[in-house]
């Protein structure tokens, strides 16, 4: 056990911190501001071009063939340096080195990697939400093409989105978790309609939905086979729900560090109870930077697509709900007064992990019947 | 960067959890077989498991790792082994840190809040100090610190106690002693002294070793809890197909978690990290332990339902032992309010945080 550098990796974490001192963008915290949303593709491609990005993934396709750890430190210099957390696309990037055939993932690996080409993901429907395998967007089978008809919501990024990650029925004949496939459908055409969504916290910029009428996708853009689309999205969404794939806790950790930094500044400005939520909010993050640690270590013997994402879902989703809650209480009045305010925005949109990836409710009962294995009604 | 087990950290692993399944309390009835209690005693102490942090010749350094001693911790605690083991390796780590020799019948005195070992300004005691986890065959004496202009010097107390071999007070598993008000403190010949940073370095073991104890309550009490809900059947059904129950399951088990990852780090940070860093690992891994811990033992009385709440079952042992490693070097709030001060350079005027005078934590 170790969780000291290797020569390693400390000549690559001192060569990063060197980069991020001269490439820091200052962009705002990604949860609160459509300004990140709007220049995260820059973000991308610096990190990608600077040999930063998509550090455990194969070379071939633009990745650089590290143990997962190297994530680790990205996101420890990420946070140190106040920087923006890196993108999130690691689960896609699981889909289809999982499921993809050679050439599928010939075809989209590099462009993914890179940020050339920009993703969305076309799973949740307005009625199917937890209950995703009852969705009802189809793929008709039309010669080389399937023709797309339906509506996909919480689609991250739709706006920009080059390609959709698409989970449709391509057989309404068989039991729901058995008729999907999965695709990558272009973007770019007439069947597609694009329209943002506005959060609660009032970023358009990040969620949309997407009307497909009469959208096409060729046969050959499917991603696994007919059928296997239940599996391709759960080896997605199992890795969708890893803070280690995610890269959040920079986020939490450069919250944490606004918060320190406003208390510090004026100790005696904040109450106890202030200064204990963001001690808190400190013991979390830690928690789950050290869990992450333990995770990608983990990896040196295999990644799994098992259940495990569920607990470390619920973790983080506790972790951004603390860093949430301290954001509110050190922000006071301030929070609720000035529209400015970006506590108010941190709060309100960590409400929402709870939900997103599945809800804490769907992790609790894969915990459960899965990991526990306690009996099913 | 690779935190998973080594192979010998692995064997050990199996061998604690082992010997503690073999020779623990399997009922609360067994925690009155003495024998049974002096095997397991006895398995410990020929394991070599007390002398992990006595010093290695050569170095000077401990024998053995504070990963060692919090993988042990865990593994004893995971079934409520009634044997003494994080109070005598934390007498034998001070022993060491003071350049003194070993002293196997040694504890270690705290103040009444059991935030950190007893110091006295004079030779005479004039409070009451508490000895937690006494090597079970009894302490004969205890250590406590006394101050000096450049540091602090070890020395013993006599251990004063109504009962023979001490008490147990709410936790059934590990015994605790007291020593009187106007004991003699007798100063340890041969020794270098103590400074404040091996006190606090002391403290982040202290720390990291109560964190593992919590780690191993919690993953004992789910285990028994998941297998209680699974045997337990009303409706006609088992009541862990019940989604409320399963739900506070799952949540117990994502704590336990979490806890063993804090706790890890805190285990490595003891001999790794500067004196104040290891410290600060520490109270993360104990402020988030403290917490899960309580959380994942009345989860435990719960899903164990009206049983949960009778002597007989063995699921109180379990939280008693989690609220004294709780208290042991200070609970959730006491490491918050501490991080608070270290983190923010807040000054935490009108907080009592040391309890008593004379009582130090390792803080300046």
């Amino acid at each position: 056990m170790d969780f000291r550098d290797s020569p390693e990796e400390a000549e690559f974490r001192s060569r990063l911190r060197s980069w991020l001192a001269d490439h820091n963008p200052g962009l705002p915290a990604s949860s609160t501001d459509d300004e990140y949303w709007a220049r995260q593709a820059e973000w991308h491609t610096a990190l990608y071009d600077a040999g930063f990005f998509g550090l455990s993934w194969p070379t071939r396709f633009g990745g650089h063939d590290l143990p997962s750890v190297f994530d680790v430190i990205l996101d420890d210099e990420l946070a140190a340096a106040g920087a923006p957390p890196r993108p999130s696309l690691g689960y896609l990037v699981q889909g289809i080195t999982t499921h993809g055939s050679d050439a599928i993932q010939e075809r989209f690996l590099p462009g993914l990697i890179s940020g050339q080409e920009r993703w969305c993901q076309g799973f949740s429907e307005p009625d199917a939400g937890s209950d995703l395998a009852s969705l009802r967007t189809t793929a008709t089978r039309d010669g080389g093409e399937y023709v797309v008809d339906g509506h996909k919501v919480w689609t991250s990024y739709s706006d920009v989105a080059d390609w959709c990650f698409l989970l449709a029925r391509t057989d309404p004949g068989v039991a729901k978790h058995k008729g999907l496939s999965a695709f990558a459908l272009p973007m770019d055409q007439p069947g597609v309609e694009q329209r943002p969504l506005r959060m609660i916290n009032g970023v358009t910029n990040e969620f949309g939905q997407v009307v497909f009428d009469g959208a096409r996708v060729a046969a050959e853009n499917m991603i696994g086979e007919p059928g296997e689309g239940w599996r391709v999205a759960m080896t997605i969404v199992s890795h969708e729900r890893e803070p280690g794939e995610l890269g959040y806790v920079a986020r939490y950790a450069k919250s944490v560090k606004e918060m320190e930094r406003a208390v510090g500044a004026d100790p005696g400005a904040f109450r106890p109870d202030q200064r204990a939520q963001v001690a808190w909010a400190h013991v979390q993050t830690e928690m789950l930077r050290l869990h992450v640690r333990r995770r990608l270590s983990e990896r040196l013997d295999g990644v799994e697509h098992g259940p495990g994402g569920s607990i470390d879902k619920l973790l983080m989703t506790w972790v951004e709900q603390s860093v949430g809650a301290a954001a509110l209480s050190v922000s006071g009045a301030r929070a609720v007064l000035d529209p400015d305010d970006v506590a108010l925005k941190t709060y309100l949109y960590s409400r929402a992990q709870s939900v997103m990836g599945g809800t804490s409710q769907i992790q609790k009962n894969i915990i459960a019947t899965r990991i526990l294995g306690l009996p099913t009604e | 960067m690779d935190t998973r087990d080594s192979p010998e950290q692995a064997e050990l692993r199996r061998g604690a959890r082992r010997l503690a399944a073999e020779l623990g309390p399997a009922t609360v009835a067994e925690l009155d077989d003495e024998a049974r209690a002096l095997r397991l005693a006895g398995a410990v102490r020929d394991a070599g498991w007390l002398e992990l942090r006595d010093a290695d010749g050569s170095s000077g350094g401990p024998l053995a790792s504070g990963v060692d001693t919090t993988i042990l911790a865990d593994g004893l605690a995971g079934a409520v082994a009634d044997v003494a083991f994080a109070g005598p390796t934390l007498a034998a780590d001070l022993a060491r840190r003071a350049g003194a020799a070993r002293d196997d019948r040694a504890g270690v005195a705290y103040g009444p809040d059991l935030l950190g070992v007893a110091v006295v300004e004079e030779t005479v005691t004039t409070e009451r100090f508490e000895v937690v986890d006494l090597p079970v065959d009894g302490s004969a004496q205890a250590f406590v610190l006394v101050r000096k202009d450049d540091g602090y010097r070890l020395a013993a107390v006599a251990v004063d106690d109504p009962e023979p071999g001490g008490r147990r007070a709410t936790d059934l598993t590990r015994t605790t002693g007291s020593v009187r008000p106007g004991a003699a403190v007798v100063e340890i010949p041969e020794q270098r002294g103590l400074t404040e940073d091996d006190l606090t370095a002391w403290a982040a073991l202290g720390l990291a070793l109560t964190s593992a104890d919590l780690v191993g309550v919690m993953r004992g009490v789910l285990d028994l809890s998941v297998a209680y809900a699974t045997d337990r059947k009303q409706y006609g059904v088992p009541v862990g197909s019940f989604q409320a129950v399963q739900h506070l399951l799952a949540e117990a088990r994502c704590l336990l978690e979490g806890s063993i990852s804090a706790t890890l780090y805190a285990g490595w940070a003891v001999d790794e990290l500067a004196p104040d860093e290891a410290r600060a690992a520490g109270r993360v891994a104990k402020a988030y332990g403290a917490r899960a811990a309580r959380t994942v033992c009345e989860t435990a009385v719960q899903v164990h339902g009206g049983i949960g709440n009778t002597w007989e079952c063995m699921v109180h042992v379990f939280l008693r032992r989690a609220l004294l490693s709780t208290e042991w070097f200070g609970d959730d709030g006491a490491q918050l309010e501490r991080l608070a001060r270290e983190r923010l350079g807040v000054p935490m005027l009108g907080v009592p945080m040391l309890g008593v005078p004379g009582v130090t934590d390792g803080l300046p």
